[in-house]
């Protein structure tokens, strides 16, 4: 019978397995309902192990959005580990959900949000536990409807044939016209099948139907064109903007697990959408306008979910949180609230000002100054002109320095490695700016007792950004780079001494760039990754370089023609059909600006520089101040 | 400050919770239940919650016990009732008592009552094992510490164990069951130990993974019976609302 649980042939192997609580659900804020109060029934899936998937946002918002509607059934599942994946496959456990333990292929939905395209691998191990064949083309009406959002969704071309559709964007209000769409057509008795349902979605022209789009390619390996193979869909397929975050304030109930996650906080998205402008940041450039949550509308939050969940910390989310029109009075707000009451909180600080220091001043008023975390991205005054992010070498050490004096001892830098144009120097200059940031750090506080991090992330050029033409270095160039960047730092022994180096090899961003890039032709690339074990690749101990060359060579797949090559303008990108809002020849325009060192301006502060969203998308810049204070003052 | 002790239960899927994810959800509860926690001074305060010797990951308990320090005097029903609501359902709080004595709380638990599931094992099967066990004066069993292998005797530990007449042949599938007491020592003897010293003595087969819940814990007397650990700081308070 259809949703009933699994959990009896389960609960057999969870004592053979390790963190069995991972998959047992059980947590605050969980909602279970019974299978027939429901007319369409979601699963989400973040597809990663529990301890990363149970804190997404994403999943937890349109959880709490499906199941506060009546007559919908919203659960959630999880990758499971290899060591439970073969006890199911040896006991015939299907993929589950942990919140009733149902079948994943009993649903009417399968959600799957993807933060990383190196979570392909384990949507086809879902899909196969779940029994739901892996080509699109093959499943019928008795499966799921698989979804692909996040994102990566943003070219989902290289899963476009494991899945039925894909949702580009804010996922809010998508969920809802999906979830309408589809009690519609259960209504009238399924008519038409699996062909019409997907037609009624592809009609929103906001739900991309891959099945009803054909590639054409040129000899040389290019794409021709990307077209409708039906006269009833749209050209271009458009992202979804949700606009007026305060009207949609979730998550109210967060979910709070019993296993140990990477989060353990209340998280509350104070913005969404950044103009900063980053060349290398795809979320940056997919997720605009800039729309922020009001002051009052956070102070609610805050309250509602640390009262619901009894987490004592909060995060501040957002791409540049120290940019929202209210920060200051919202942080000095927040603080003052909870002081002395064990509550922390905690703004993921990427700015490099002195501001962002008097904020951190603010959430850190029980004394304790661990780390702060500021984020240069490049190494040279040149690289950062290149990637529009625009610090100067004086601002980071002058902002690092006054970090120090208040009474931090630990900061981390972060930058990134394969950058377009990049040199060696480049990336030895982190070098230097490390050896100045500890000299000046001494120098102010006369202390040798001040430490920094360097943290270093590959870049993968992502569709949907000016550097969406640009080569990536092969795994061997960012390796020596990151050698020559050590040898730097331990040039001077005293120096090298208080500066920590933390690296990735080169050899996952190449992969995530063939992921990221991909057309429709690198589908049998993952399928044959994942056929021979491939699992959890955004996890070291479990990616495998050597199985993703293999797997490329089997499926005829000339890896460096995807990711080392640079395109040309007038190259058909595989997801040209695919609309972000952002222009292309805007997009191009600034990736000749990168090339020649010109920086780009914020729109929140200077004219409009056209990128194009707002006037395609019929959306509009949301900023404060409102003026307004964080709470009502109350008489005491 | 008040010291209250809390038995509690972890049933059903919940019995996979393991002692560290009790840990951080009980700390949860409290927030949410607003209890009147006391903290520990110091840089980094810790909320004053004290566990004893939690059951293993995977078996189920009818009797676990931690011991709060709060601030403020709280009434110890309204404390379980809220607390219980704080947490979720499958983690239950069963009692909570005002802490009237001194003696330590762990020091009451000497000793385990469990009931262990074998499913798919005969219970003559189970009776031979142990029979065989009984009669040993020594058992040695192999575990995994912290610190790697090592070969200890369970034997000594194991004050009863006992099979008992459970739903054989009714479902189709044969369940011994076995009525397990066993000491409080050092290193711990866990029911699964002295599963493992079963297979030891006897090669008892044992495919379908055992299913363990702890009865209760308290003061092994030497008539084998097992003291409710809190009976001594109910029965002060019951003579405490007499004198006033």
């Amino acid at each position: 019978m259809r949703g009933e649980s699994v959990f009896p042939e389960l609960e057999q192997l969870l004592p053979l397995v390790s963190k069995p609580i991972q998959y047992v659900g059980g947590e605050l804020g969980a909602t279970v309902k019974p299978w027939d109060t429901a007319s369409v029934r979601w699963v989400l899936m973040y597809p990663d192990a529990y301890e990363v998937g149970l804190p997404n946002q994403g999943v937890q918002i349109l959880y709490e959005v499906l199941n506060e509607r009546e007559g919908v059934l919203a659960e959630r599942t999880y990758s499971v580990w290899p060591d439970l994946e073969k006890l199911m496959r040896d006991n015939g456990v299907p993929q589950f959900t942990v919140d009733s333990h149902r079948a994943v292929g009993d649903f009417d939905l399968f959600g799957v949000s993807f933060a990383t395209e190196l979570g392909y691998t384990n949507l086809l191990t879902a899909l196969d536990l779940a029994g739901i064949p892996l080509s699109a083309a093959q499943r019928t009406t008795d499966h799921p409807i698989v979804v692909a959002g996040g994102h990566a969704a943003f070219n989902p071309e290289p899963i476009a044939e494991f899945i039925d559709a894909a949702v580009l964007g804010d996922g809010e209000e998508a969920v809802l016209e999906i979830t309408e769409i589809v009690r519609r057509w259960k209504a009238e008795g399924s008519p038409g099948g699996r062909d019409e349902i997907l037609l009624r979605l592809a009609r929103t022209e906001s739900i991309y139907v891959p099945r009803f789009y054909d590639v054409d390619y040129l000899p040389d390996g290019r794409i021709q064109r990307v077209v409708p193979n039906r006269p009833d869909v749209p050209f271009r397929v458009h992202k979804r903007t949700t606009m007026d975050l305060d009207a949609w304030p979730y998550p109210k109930k967060p979910l709070v697990p019993l296993a140990e996650t990477v989060h353990e906080r209340f998280a509350v998205e104070i913005f969404r959408g950044c103009t900063r402008g980053c060349r290398f940041c795809q979320a940056g450039m997919i997720t605009r306008p800039v729309r922020e949550r009001s002051i009052t509308t956070v102070g609610e939050m805050v309250k509602q979910g640390l009262e619901f969940s009894g987490f004592q910390e909060v995060g501040l989310l957002s791409l540049s949180s120290a940019d929202h029109t209210e920060i200051g009075d919202m942080c000095k707000g927040l603080a003052d609230q909870y002081e002395g009451s064990n509550v922390s909180l905690s703004l993921p600080s990427t700015r490099v000002d002195a501001f962002n220091i008097d904020l951190a001043q603010e959430l850190s008023r029980n004394g304790r100054r661990t780390g702060l975390t500021f984020a240069p991205e490049g190494g040279s005054e040149r690289i950062r002109r290149v990637i529009n992010k625009m610090v100067s070498e004086e601002d980071l050490i002058r902002t690092v320095v006054t970090a120090y004096s208040n009474g931090w001892r630990q900061v981390k830098l972060y930058f990134m490695c394969g950058l377009p144009t990049e040199t060696d120097e480049d990336v030895v200059q982190i070098a230097r700016l490390a050896h100045e940031v500890i000299k000046s750090g001494r120098a102010a506080t006369g202390s040798k007792e001040v430490r920094c991090t360097v943290s270093i992330g590959g870049f993968v050029p992502k569709p949907h950004t000016p550097f969406q033409w640009a080569a990536m270095d092969t795994p061997e160039v960012i390796d020596n780079r990151l050698k020559l960047l050590k040898q730097a730092i331990n040039s001077d022994r005293s120096l090298g001494r208080a500066i920590g180096f933390r690296y990735h090899d080169g050899q996952p961003s190449l992969i995530e760039g063939l992921l990221a890039r991909g057309d429709r032709r690198v589908a049998a690339v993952i399928r044959e990754a994942w056929a021979m074990g491939g699992r959890f690749d955004g996890w070291s101990e479990h990616f495998s370089y050597q199985r993703w060359l293999e797997a490329c060579t089997n499926a005829g797949v000339d890896i460096w023609w995807y990711t080392t090559r640079e395109r040309e303008e007038s190259e058909v990108l595989p997801w040209d059909h695919l609309d972000s809002g952002l222009d292309k020849e805007w997009l191009w325009k600034d990736w000749q600006d990168a090339l020649t060192e010109y920086e780009q301006d914020d729109c929140r502060w200077t004219p409009c520089f056209d990128c194009g969203v707002c006037p395609s998308m019929d959306t509009h810049i949301q900023i404060g101040p409102t003026g307004r204070k964080l709470l009502p003052l109350t008489v005491v | 400050m008040q010291r209250v002790r809390v038995r509690y239960a972890k049933r059903g899927p919940l019995r996979f919770t393991s002692h560290r994810d009790f840990a951080r959800a009980i700390e949860r509860a409290i927030h949410r239940a607003r209890v009147p926690i006391a903290y520990s001074q110091g840089f980094t305060p810790h909320p004053k919650i004290s566990f004893s010797s939690a059951a293993p990951t995977g078996v189920a308990s009818e009797a676990e016990y931690l011991e709060l320090g709060l601030r403020e005097r709280v009434e110890p029903d309204r404390l379980a009732k809220d607390l219980d609501e704080a947490l979720s359902p499958g983690l239950d709080i069963v009692e909570v008592v005002e802490a009237l004595t001194t003696d330590s709380l762990s020091d009451r638990l000497t000793a385990s009552h469990w009931r262990v599931e074998l499913p798919g094992v005969a219970v003559s099967a189970a009776a031979e094992a142990v029979a065989a066990f009984v009669a040993e004066q020594e058992v040695l069993v192999e575990r995994l510490f912290k610190q790697g292998r090592r070969t200890f005797d369970v034997r000594p530990a194991v004050h009863s164990i006992t099979p008992v007449e459970g739903p054989d042949g009714s479902i189709g599938v044969p369940c011994a069951i076995l009525d397990l007491v066993v000491r409080q020592v050092t290193p711990s003897v866990r029911p699964d130990d002295v599963l493992s010293g079963l297979r030891a003595v006897a090669d008892l087969d044992m495919a379908a993974p055992a299913r363990v819940i702890r009865l209760s814990q308290g003061t092994l007397t030497p008539r084998g019976e097992i003291v409710d650990p809190l009976a001594l700081d109910r029965d002060a308070a019951v003579v405490g609302n007499r004198l006033t």
